[in-house]
């Protein structure tokens, strides 16, 4: 087994075994069975088609800000944003969905939803972007001020007319903008879920991401500029370019995350919703580790717990849930530490440097 | 009364010197933990923790003390977790802080369920009011806030920081592992323990700030740190992290919090979303503004230029 393959398999299985732990111990503190209640999460998540659906439904919107997330962190820096650009983009979707004509066909109401999504996001981060690339203002910082002002602006706007009069949400989209459930489209027996076409857009979506870094050449300076900045202003890549832009496209790609509630399920923006996605995305980075494949599995994991929580609601608080992404974050990181620690040891690795501006 | 008198008022003095508590102990919780070295974004984990842990043992014990007491300890404890993971266990600050508020902010829902069967709000808790020092009016506000034990504390604790981080040895010792940890670990110092220490420190200073939260609102309520971690974060920040400018920069984002309370008053509706907006577009303007006069590659002042970097 390759090295970076035993690295990933140890991360994974201390995560996996710190997440049980710490559910177990939770579950047994507030005084029912452990094992119980696990079944009852599974059989209310993948036992169930109905289940099934909403895991898959959770999963779409944590896949993308993973996506997001983990795009930024290859060019060395922390998207905290996620949260605020895809509640900006959730508006944003809302706004326009609800306001193009009542007949507009799906074929030009669905591209000009979509597009408006990483649109707003990419628009959100490249406040802290400009920050970053033009002063060297820390991403961190900036990233979450700007989380706290989206949801005052998005409650501003809410309050100022974008809303139905006396609620917070938007009117409905036309219908030639709502994204069609994938029960709809030959899968009945996902009946009731809210999983919809999102998904295999996110999918797409995630590929497209891993392939552009791979393969195109903007996208493999970025990489290099997270590796080693120093290096790459000395063989004259535009430093500060990759990295403004690989937080402006991570925007995009978090924005993204919006349309499976606002098109996909509901039909509409209300405040709040889609929240913790974007904090749920950097647990799903950490875990995917810059695949494709680990982001939709990291995905599917914190979308189980997140449906589970629901599951299991009535017996141990859905808290329990939120305890746990913190868990497996820490367990992973320190395998993954420790792991790296020991291959330093008997090979001197170059150290991953965050990148710093020129 | 006019927005111009009331800014000027007793009772915007009052509300300010209210709300500045906890985001100075936030404060300097964040120049213990940085000044070492060790990045902490937990500080908004910590409120919420040390809030809870204060009015548990409040709610427990009947007793005001015990609960400020158990704030500062689950303050320190979280801090040392905080550091364990990032000093021993190598992980980035960053990610070791977001896991700690993701979790804090979970385990306060299920320890108010588990407790109080409630995942909103705890059972009142009478804190250090005195019946005796009633009314409304600003002045009555203002002296029942200037004799609040933990106003007094805050403020003791403010001058303490400085004395400490500058005057001791362990102070001394502190700033050496935040400014060069290999060259600190070369002449003897434990710079691990010393890392330990100040952070758990900051944790526990931070952890009273929580109770002051929850002392204040005479009850817990879930999420009730409601940003005032990651504002402090960025007063530290903003000060070049240094603990009277720190605490200062808090007083300042308190005044906002405070105009806001006051501009709600008088005008209501919008105008509080623009208010709620205030303390974050200014940080950001801070931070635009020291950036660009520093140039390309300051965070704003000077950061401890071992901030995140180990020992070895």
């Amino acid at each position: 087994m390759s090295e970076r393959g035993r690295q990933t398999l140890v991360a994974t299985l201390a995560g996996i075994a710190a997440g049980w732990l710490a559910f177990a111990l939770l579950v047994w503190i507030y005084g029912e069975s452990p094992r119980e209640v696990a079944g009852q999460l599974l059989a209310g998540t993948w036992g169930m088609a109905y289940g099934v659906g909403q895991v898959l439904y959770k999963a779409t919107p944590l896949l993308l800000t993973g996506v997001a997330v983990d795009l930024a962190l290859r060019a060395g820096l922390f998207n905290i944003g996620a949260e605020g650009q895809l509640a900006v983009a959730g508006l944003a979707v809302g706004t326009v969905g609800a306001s193009l004509p009542p007949g507009t066909p799906a074929w030009i109401a669905l591209p000009a939803v979509i597009a408006v999504a990483p649109i707003a996001g990419a628009a959100w981060a490249g406040v802290p972007a400009l920050l970053r690339a033009r002063f060297g203002a820390h991403e961190v910082i900036s990233t979450i001020m700007m989380n706290r002002i989206a949801g005052a602006a998005v409650g501003l706007a809410l309050a100022r007319g974008l809303a139905v009069p006396g609620t917070v949400r938007t009117p409905d989209v036309v219908a030639g903008a709502r994204l069609p459930r994938l029960e709809a489209l030959g899968l009945p027996s996902l009946h009731g879920s809210a999983v919809s076409v999102a998904l295999p857009l996110a999918l797409v979506v995630a590929v497209l991401a891993a392939w552009w870094l791979a393969r195109s050449r903007i996208g493999r300076e970025t990489v290099l500029v997270g590796l080693s900045p120093s290096a790459c202003a000395a063989e004259r890549i535009p430093v500060a370019r990759r990295v403004g832009g690989a937080l402006v496209l991570s925007g995009a790609v978090a924005g993204l995350a919006a349309l499976a509630p606002v098109l996909g399920y509901k039909g509409y923006y209300e405040s709040g919703m889609g929240a913790g996605a974007g904090f749920g995305g950097i647990a799903v980075a950490l875990l995917g580790r810059g695949h494709p494949l680990g982001l939709l599995l990291a995905a599917l994991l914190f979308g189980t717990l997140e449906q589970g929580g629901l599951a299991i609601n009535a017996r141990v608080p859905m808290e329990v849930m939120t305890v746990l992404q913190g868990v497996v974050i820490v367990a992973v990181a320190l395998a993954d530490a420790r792991v790296r620690a020991y291959v330093a040891g008997s090979i001197a690795l170059p150290r991953r440097s965050r990148g710093t501006p020129p | 009364m006019s927005l111009l008198a009331s800014l000027l008022s007793v009772t915007m003095l009052a509300q300010t010197l209210r709300m500045a508590v906890p985001y100075v102990c936030a404060g300097l919780g964040g120049v213990w933990s940085e000044r070492s070295g060790v990045v902490n974004i937990a500080l908004e984990g910590i409120l919420l923790a040390g809030g809870l842990g204060g009015v548990v043992a409040h709610v427990a014990t009947g007793s005001p003390w015990a609960g400020v007491l158990a704030g500062a300890l689950v303050g320190a404890g979280i801090g040392l977790v905080h550091a364990l993971i990032v000093v021993r266990g190598r992980v980035d600050a960053i990610v070791s802080g977001i896991a700690i508020n993701l979790a804090a902010a979970g385990g306060s829902r299920f320890v108010l369920r588990s407790l109080y069967d409630s995942s909103s709000n705890s059972p009142p808790v009478d804190g250090f009011r005195s019946a005796l020092l009633g009314g409304a009016g600003g002045g009555a506000l203002l002296v029942r806030t200037l004799v609040d034990p933990l106003t007094i504390v805050t403020a003791l604790l403010v001058v303490a920081t400085g004395w400490t981080l500058y005057r001791t040895r362990f102070g001394l010792r502190v700033r050496a592992c935040g400014e060069d940890p290999v060259a600190s670990a070369s002449v003897g110092v434990d710079v691990p323990r010393v890392r330990l220490l100040a952070v758990s420190l900051g944790g526990a200073i931070c952890g009273l700030g929580g109770v002051a939260l929850a002392y204040d609102e005479h009850q817990f309520q879930s999420g009730m740190s409601g940003g005032r971690g990651f504002i402090a974060l960025a007063a530290v920040i903003l000060s070049g992290w240094r603990p009277g400018r720190a605490a200062a920069a808090c007083v300042a984002f308190a005044a906002l919090d405070a105009a806001q309370i006051l501009v709600q008053d008088q005008a209501r509706a919008a105008s509080g979303y623009v208010a709620q907006m205030l303390p974050y577009v200014a940080t950001l303007v801070a931070l635009w503004a020291i950036a660009r006069r520093r140039g390309a590659g300051a965070i704003g002042g000077r950061p401890p230029a071992g901030l995140g970097r180990a020992a070895d």
